[in-house]
């Protein structure tokens, strides 16, 4: 019978099947960060067990790390207390560890790939939801709870139903202006936050086909807000090309074994789908989020809906919530919105790509006046380097950005990183929930280029027209 | 874990749509490094204002619903993040049992390892449920049998078998895979012949 990707991955790392579509499945890979690992490695402690292969982790800081002045003392107490307990478990497990102060430190999402660490065909997880992003190499990745965490370093399994599998299939030719940040809005816009839920998405097309590998990243960094808990991309020559020669890619002697077996991974022709789902590619245009869940999404060139467009009694209630936290009105101009603070970074969109394509709209203008803040945050310091020796970062610093050191930052503002009560963000992040960039602040989720073009414009405006 | 086998109690009703993990418990939370003591930040923007001052009337704090073990919830509760902070607060609120049309997967998997039942039931059900738990009725919730009962109201949900036998029984997963060493190891062996490059030293 014809298999999905889905279906190879999950089959060849069933260790034991419990029938009903439970088993016992395999764990490759394992990115540990700061925040979802401290109760894990004390539960290890306390039953006395050791972590079966300390082979297959890497571990890192980044979701509280500061991202300026790391020279000096961290002003948290509880910060540097949970930086310190990484630090003390990667050292006692003996754990491959980037340090914060190594240049390899990023967002546990682009060091995986950075790294050649995420590879087709592995099953990857870490204490994070979007730990999806690595499905763009055909990599069955998904976010994982603590106690999760704990098993996995453990036994390197994890008891798991199979998901379902569903299809997007984007066509066409996406138009110039638009990038994989506006076609996951799209999708996601489509589908709804629940769309995916209880499913594996893999995406397919001409469009995704098209994209690079950051692109992809993007894309199967949002299977989470589409509901999904991964998403999958086929592996192509550009998925080899990127990982070839990276530290923990197969060597010489092993590489065509590896591609071989890569290039059998993706979908068998007239392999079903629980659930297909087609967009059309060329008629995505720049998306913008008006509300407070990622699928409260218009193009830039609509305006803010009427409450009473939507037909569920209790969508109806969460729109006029949403409202009112955002501050806007019904029918409102997207446009009319004035952006307060600029944020470009996150696992979403802080990779060289991301930054080249900001830097574009950027380069020769300035910040708007009145925008309080507008800051860039490379995904890793290996992005960082290289945004460097290409002279991005002058680009953002000569138009007033500021330019920091990488992690997760104001994406969840779990560091000093945050906005102020009833500003507006223009974000590359993922989620614009309640809270989620500090208390009383404002969310709009946007492309890189739509989030350079809100900060020089000061408020939001069509890339495709800036 | 603790088991979880049946419970009788009066139920706090949330329906808001699509409640978020980070409406459960906020990120600048997730500081510490242990299990207990999440549930005093829990739902935080719906108990307080951004100036920290009470919100009167949340159906959190209010005296109407004080030991309730039951929360009805709305549509796709539990979306976003992975962090397992939000069933440890809700654990520590109280809370034993969650009733939703629909569940985030991640966060119902979450749920399983920290003793917490997620009952799914249709929307309609879910009504009048909130109706039920705002009158103050009390609910029971049988997870043997599978059902939920309020008065003359009788209802019955689906649940993962493995998940039910993990719930009933209260047991220390890793300790129970481990029994299984033998077969994760011959898998590796395998594995390591077919897929060299995945292995290290």
């Amino acid at each position: 019978m014809p298999k999905t990707m889905y279906d190879k991955i999950w089959d060849m790392h069933v260790v034991e099947d419990h029938g009903n579509g439970n088993a016992l499945l395999y764990i490759d890979r394992h990115l540990v960060h700061e925040v979802t690992s401290p109760q894990a490695f004390e539960g290890l402690r306390a039953a006395g067990r050791r972590i079966r292969r300390p082979d297959s982790i890497i571990a890192v800081p980044d979701h509280n790390v500061p991202t300026k002045d790391r020279d000096k003392p961290n002003p948290d107490p509880m910060s540097t207390e949970q930086l310190a307990a990484l630090d003390a478990n990667a050292n006692e497990f003996k754990l491959d560890y980037i340090t914060m102060s190594d240049i390899r430190q990023g967002i546990v999402h682009v060091v995986g790939p950075e790294q050649g660490f995420t590879q087709p065909g592995v099953t990857l997880v870490c204490g994070d939801s979007h730990t999806s992003t690595h499905g763009a190499f055909g990599a069955l990745a998904f976010g994982i709870g603590t106690s999760e965490v704990e098993h996995v370093l453990a036994t390197q399994t994890l008891h798991l139903k199979k998901s379902k599998n569903m299809r997007v299939t984007v066509t066409g030719e996406l138009p110039v202006g638009c990038s994989a940040k506006d076609v996951a809005l799209a999708i996601i816009g489509a589908i709804g936050t629940a769309g995916g839920t209880a499913h594996v998405i893999e995406y397919a097309g001409p469009v995704i086909e098209g994209l690079s590998m950051e692109g992809r990243m993007t894309l199967c960094n949002m299977s989470i807000e589409a509901g999904a808990r991964a998403g999958l991309v086929a592996p192509d020559e550009k998925t080899f090309a990127y990982l070839k020669g990276r530290p923990y890619a197969p060597k010489a002697g092993q590489w065509e074994a590896a591609v071989n077996f890569w290039k059998a991974l993706k979908s068998d022709e007239g392999a079903v789908f629980d659930r297909e789902i087609v967009i059309d590619g060329s008629q995505i245009v720049p998306l913008v989020t008006w509300g407070t869940s990622p699928e409260d999404v218009v193009p830039v060139t609509a305006t803010v809906p009427a409450v009473a467009s939507f037909t569920d009694r209790n969508k109806q209630e969460a729109a006029q919530k949403a409202l009112d936290y955002m501050g806007l009105k019904e029918g409102q101009p997207i446009t009319d919105i004035r952006v307060d603070r600029v944020f470009i970074g996150s696992c979403t969109n802080s990779r060289i790509e991301d930054l080249r394509e900001a830097a574009n709209v950027i380069k020769g203008r300035h910040v708007a006046g009145h925008v309080v803040e507008a800051m860039v945050v490379p995904g890793s310091g290996l992005v960082k380097a290289l945004a460097e020796e290409e002279g991005l970062d002058k680009v953002f610093t000569d138009a007033g950005f500021q330019w920091r050191e990488p992690g997760c930052s104001m994406c969840l503002a779990m560091n000093p990183d945050k906005a102020a009560p009833g500003e507006h963000v223009a974000s590359t992040s993922n989620r614009n929930f309640v809270g989620r960039q500090g208390p009383g602040a404002r969310t709009h989720l946007v492309s890189p280029a739509m989030a350079a073009a809100a900060a020089i414009a000061g408020h939001f405006v069509d890339v495709r027209n800036f | 874990m603790e088991k979880f086998t049946k419970i009788t109690a009066t139920a706090t009703p949330f329906p808001r749509v699509n409640v978020d993990t980070d409406i459960i418990i906020p990120a600048k939370h997730l500081k510490s490094i242990k299990r207990s003591g999440f549930g005093v930040h829990a739902f935080e923007t719906v108990r307080f204002n951004a100036d920290g001052s009470p919100i009167p009337d949340n159906v959190f704090d209010g005296p109407k619903y004080k030991g309730s073990k039951i929360l009805i919830a709305g549509d796709n509760f539990g979306c976003g993040s992975s962090r397992e902070h939000a069933p440890w607060a809700i654990a520590d609120m109280g809370f034993r049992c969650i009733i939703a049309p629909s569940f985030a997967d991640i966060f119902a998997g979450n749920c399983v390892k920290n003793g917490i039942l997620t009952v799914a039931l249709p929307q309609e059900a879910v009504d009048a449920l909130v109706l039920a738990a705002e009158a103050g009725h009390q609910i029971t919730v049988d997870l043997q049998d599978q059902t939920v009962t309020c008065q003359n109201a009788h209802y019955e949900f689906d649940y993962n078998p493995e998940h039910k036998k993990k719930l009933l029984e209260g047991l220390d997963e890793i300790g129970q895979t481990l029994t299984a060493s033998a077969a994760i190891a011959s898998f590796e062996s395998k594995q390591k012949l077919m897929m060299p490059w995945l292995y290290r030293g």
